[in-house]
């Protein structure tokens, strides 16, 4: 490497080991040690915060985490695709619907976050209009509970996917879908056949995109959720809030990092396949 | 399915000799391809039989939005023969080969194939393949999954001998499991090829078929598509802006120019009887005298001798472009017109300046009937 490219590189380098690199450090280090009786951390080394991991009541959240993660992560891909088709196929508006997709960006997720709970709590729009449709003679329980979180991690990630899944559409020659139903292929078949098998990157890269931060979201559980520990962000976050226990915080962020590299490892390792 | 492509390689030999007769073709093929197989030049009379074409097109006009693309096409194209779309790029020749895919709809006016109608009938319902420009083969399959691709929505049994079959046709034995990204350009059409001729259609669409491969590929390649379209008798309508391409490959052609079909013959027609100024002009050049055309190599330069029955007009040598094999001398009449003969290198000994007599034969004259001048 000559000297100009690590200059380049340099600045970037800075920020991440300053910002990122050492404070994971810290973080490593907490996680092997005593928690403090104040809060903070003695120095004595000690395996008993990842054993702790191993209790019921964590490996409830864990899993709980997982399924909504999962479960945003498919939604979003159920939604994003046909959008990202209809994009594509939009001609000279598709930038149009493109800035659209990325318009919730534009405000804090906080915001939105809120605006959801206006919308699905017991006065909320949609339960005034049900009401005073005389549909429901009681407010549906909209808010507070996993439907309502799901929505909330939907409606964060969906970007996510939307953006790679239009790529990959956008550099799909069109001949090919033309010469797929020349060879006698059905829409279908051409969809499962073609269209899916060359679209696999943009939608591995839409999975990842929205599975690991969905993963370690915390705000969103944390507002649409009522506050109760539902995923693994939540339970990171109050250990180094009410309860204190920075080592086992560590120890819980550690283990879902590890969890979530080895997927990335494994969902990703498919990229190298003889395409284009 | 070498047995069946073969039956009608012999019932497309005696369709060509059919020349110009449009309307007629051979039937039925198979008792007459068995009985004639390999035997001395047919007697037309006995095999000058009315039958339809294999594809045919009626009045069709296409429009997109306000910009006609076609107006009014109408083509037959007979069983087992090579048919070129020729013409200028917007035409319409590309636009013709979708219709007939199935890829665009007609605004107006009727594809016959196979004597029915294609109306209504989407790409995936139509007996034609198409062979397209940049080849459009699936990527993320190998060239035996491509070939593979359409046979896997048929009913078909006997689907890997098929597919062997069909490559050792093209000589993509041995590439079976590359994918297309690791073959060369004339192995990718090849594959291209076989992927649709496996499914044996009624008409094989070639759009393009040459453009993309290297200029030093063409000639071999195109060989190869004429000793195939022979071998298995399938009919070809192949779309090409080139007109060497299209005199050295199609039994027939028709020149497109704006949307409408200015002529259809057989190569020879074309180029040495063109019926309009713009066919002449677009299948080689020509030296245009007083409303009379002849072609370059038809034209004659000498030094004040003339043969019998030969037309001459005297000129001025302006320069001369060598070629190699031939030399392009450059000449300008008294009325001011430029003349271009091509003459072999041995008789080029014509100065810059130099007075001398250009001449030609009058059955090389290219003249139109009166309302097409």
């Amino acid at each position: 490497m000559n000297g100009l490219r690590r200059l380049f590189l340099a600045p970037a380098a800075v920020i991440l080991v300053l910002l990122y690199g050492i404070p994971l450090a810290i973080v490593a280090a907490y996680s092997v040690l005593r928690r403090g009786a104040y809060g903070g951390v003695d120095a004595a080394l000690t395996p008993y915060n990842f054993a702790r991991l191993a209790d019921a009541l964590y490996l409830t959240i864990l899993a709980r985490s997982f399924l909504l993660a999962a479960a945003a992560t498919l939604l979003c891909l159920l939604l994003a695709f046909p959008l990202a088709w209809f994009i594509s196929k939009a001609g000279p508006r598709k930038h149009l619907y493109l800035s659209l997709v990325v318009l919730p960006f534009w405000t804090s997720m906080l915001i939105c976050m809120y605006s959801w709970m206006f919308l699905l709590r017991d006065t909320g729009l949609v339960n005034t209009i049900l009401l005073s449709l005389g549909w429901i003679s009681e407010p549906l329980p909209l808010l507070y509970n996993y439907g309502a979180v799901l929505v909330g991690l939907v409606y964060n990630y969906l970007p996510f996917m939307v953006l790679p899944i239009f790529a990959a559409l956008e550099r799909l020659d069109p001949n090919l879908l033309e010469a797929s139903a020349d060879l006698g292929a059905k829409p279908w078949t051409t969809l499962r056949r073609v269209v899916l098998p060359l679209c696999a990157p943009g939608v591995r890269a839409g999975a990842v995109l929205v599975f690991v931060p969905s993963l370690g979201d915390y705000l969103t559980p944390d507002l649409l959720g009522g506050g109760r520990t539902i995923m693994i962000g939540n339970l990171i976050q109050n250990q180094f809030t009410a309860s204190r226990d920075y080592p086992f915080g560590a120890a819980v962020s550690l283990a879902l990092m590890s969890v979530v590299m080895l997927l990335l490892w494994q969902l990703l390792k498919h990229d190298k396949d003889p395409l284009l | 399915m070498s047995e069946s492509l073969l039956v009608r390689a012999g019932a497309r030999a005696a369709a060509h000799s059919l020349g110009t007769e449009r309307s007629l073709t051979v039937a039925p093929l198979n008792s007459i391809s068995r009985s004639f197989g390999a035997c001395c030049p047919l007697a037309p009379a006995l095999i000058l039989l009315p039958v339809d074409p294999i594809l045919e097109f009626r009045d069709v006009c296409k429009s997109f939005g306000p910009h006609r693309v076609l107006d009014g096409i109408n083509l037959s194209i007979p069983r087992g023969s090579f048919f070129a779309l020729l013409g200028p790029s917007g035409c319409g020749k590309t636009t013709t080969l979708r219709l007939t895919a199935g890829f665009e709809t007609p605004c107006s006016g009727e594809i016959y194939l196979q004597g029915k109608s294609v109306e209504g009938r989407r790409p995936y319902e139509r007996k034609v393949s198409t062979v397209f420009q940049n080849f459009a083969l699936f990527p993320h399959l190998t060239v035996w999954q491509n070939v593979e691709f359409g046979l896997r929505h048929q009913g078909v049994a006997d689907r890997d001998r098929r597919i062997r079959e069909v490559l050792e046709l093209v000589q993509l034995r041995g590439k079976e499991k590359h994918y297309p990204s690791r073959i060369s350009g004339g192995e990718k059409q090849r594959a291209a090829l076989a992927r649709s001729l496996v499914l044996e259609p009624d008409v094989l669409l070639l759009d393009e078929p040459l453009s993309s491969l290297d200029p030093g590929l063409r000639k071999q390649v195109r060989n190869d598509i004429k000793a195939l379209q022979r071998r298995v008798g399938i009919a070809f309508l192949m779309v090409t802006h080139d007109q060497e391409e299209a005199l050295s490959l199609a039994d027939q052609i028709a020149v497109m120019h704006e949307g409408r079909v200015q002529q259809i013959g057989t190569p020879r027609e074309i180029y040495l009887k063109p019926q309009t100024r713009f066919v002449a002009n677009f299948l080689g050049s020509v030296n245009w005298m007083n409303g009379v055309g002849v072609r370059p190599e038809a034209t004659r330069i000498s030094r004040g001798t003339t043969d019998a029955g030969e037309r001459s007009a005297p000129a001025t040598v302006a320069h001369s472009i060598f070629l190699g094999g031939v030399v392009q001398v450059h000449a300008r009449l008294a009325g001011g017109e430029t003349v271009v003969a091509t003459i072999p290198r041995q008789e080029d000994s014509y100065q810059p300046g130099e007075s001398v007599l250009v001449s030609w034969h009058p059955s090389e004259e290219i003249t139109f009937p009166d309302h097409s001048v």
